[in-house]
């Protein structure tokens, strides 16, 4: 089975690598976690940003952060070997859109049309 | 490799595709997990989308910017992510049949992990305390539905940390005991994940 790994498809979560690229993986992985959470907290309690781009720029750095997550702890790569999991990703990825993008869409267009009070 | 389709189309083609054989059960154990996990988010979703659509119904009461004490969510935050990383080292430990090592990280895992919770469960009931519980407004319903879903799991997933810990002292890391380990250090770090958005739309937007 394991005369040649990389015709299979790749498990989610495992680096089918050096033993010292995965510790390097995740050593990486954890500094720029770090950076990217002190940048948001930074981002949030100081005037660095102006401020009603306040919010985008923490948004942004969420995504940044959840990239760092899938990339270098859950190891979700781009090669052919992990088709199968990008695909169930990105399908997820719809649906938590879809979910959380049309609640806010309809709920801001009820409120809108409410009678004042 | 003596199938024929490899010679014939070339291996980059059937990589990922079938080619080689059926996947290994290692393979096929962590991508069912890895759907389990996105179901999960998906059901983190609409708790996300209830408290971004509820964020401002304070009825009242007090509001996010009032409630929230940074510093202690800056604590939580490295709490889970320094947890997340010796969660790693602690399943690269295992990969390498080093018992010894693993069950140290697990305990470092572990006792990060209950920190997080100390200090969750801590603002929690301070919160209550003072008259800020989630029967207050509907803003509480959701931040408190939504926050403490997050620290159920991380609840669950210290359980199964004991038993992966047991499992692994008791039978040995044996290919069994890695596959389960594997979909532990998937659950943990999608823990994570779920917590960068909790941080972002909940404390940090919120907050301000």
């Amino acid at each position: 089975m394991d005369g040649d790994d990389r015709l299979y498809d790749r498990t989610p979560g495992v680096e089918d690598e050096e033993p010292t690229a995965n510790f390097l993986s995740y050593t990486t992985g954890f500094g720029l976690a770090v950076l990217l959470t002190i940048a948001s907290f930074v981002v949030a309690q100081t005037d660095l940003l102006w401020a009603p781009g306040v919010a985008v720029g923490l948004v942004v750095l969420a995504f940044a952060q959840i990239g760092v997550h899938l990339v270098f702890f859950l190891h979700i790569g781009t090669g052919p070997d992990h088709t199968n999991n990008i695909v169930a990703l990105a399908f997820g990825l719809l649906i938590v859109l879809l979910v959380i993008g049309g609640s806010c869409w309809i709920i801001a267009n009820l409120n809108a049309n409410m009678m004042p009070m | 490799m003596t199938i024929g389709t490899i010679e014939a189309v070339g291996p980059e083609l059937v990589r990922g595709r079938g080619g080689g054989g059926p996947a290994s059960t290692r393979t096929v154990v962590a991508y069912g997990f890895w759907i389990f996990i996105l179901s999960d988010i998906t059901m983190f979703s609409a708790l996300f989308a209830a408290y971004a659509v509820l964020s401002g119904r304070t009825a009242g009461g007090p509001t996010a910017g009032e409630l929230i004490n940074l510093s202690h969510v800056f604590l939580e935050t490295m709490c889970l992510l320094v947890s997340s990383y010796t969660c790693g080292l602690g399943a690269l430990s295992a990969e390498r049949r080093q018992r010894d090592r693993f069950l140290a990280f697990a305990a470092l895992t572990f006792m990060l992990g209950a920190a997080f919770l100390f200090i969750e469960i801590w603002d929690f009931a301070a919160m209550v305390r003072m008259g800020a519980g989630p029967s207050r407004s509907a803003f509480l319903s959701a931040f408190f539905a939504l926050v403490g879903m997050h620290g159920a799991h991380v609840t669950s997933g210290l359980v199964w940390l004991v038993y992966m810990a047991a499992q692994a002292a008791a039978k040995g890391l044996r290919p069994r005991v890695l596959r389960r380990l594997l979909c532990f250090s998937l659950f943990w770090h999608a823990l994570d994940i779920v917590w960068v958005g909790v941080l972002t739309l909940v404390y940090l937007i919120g907050a301000r």
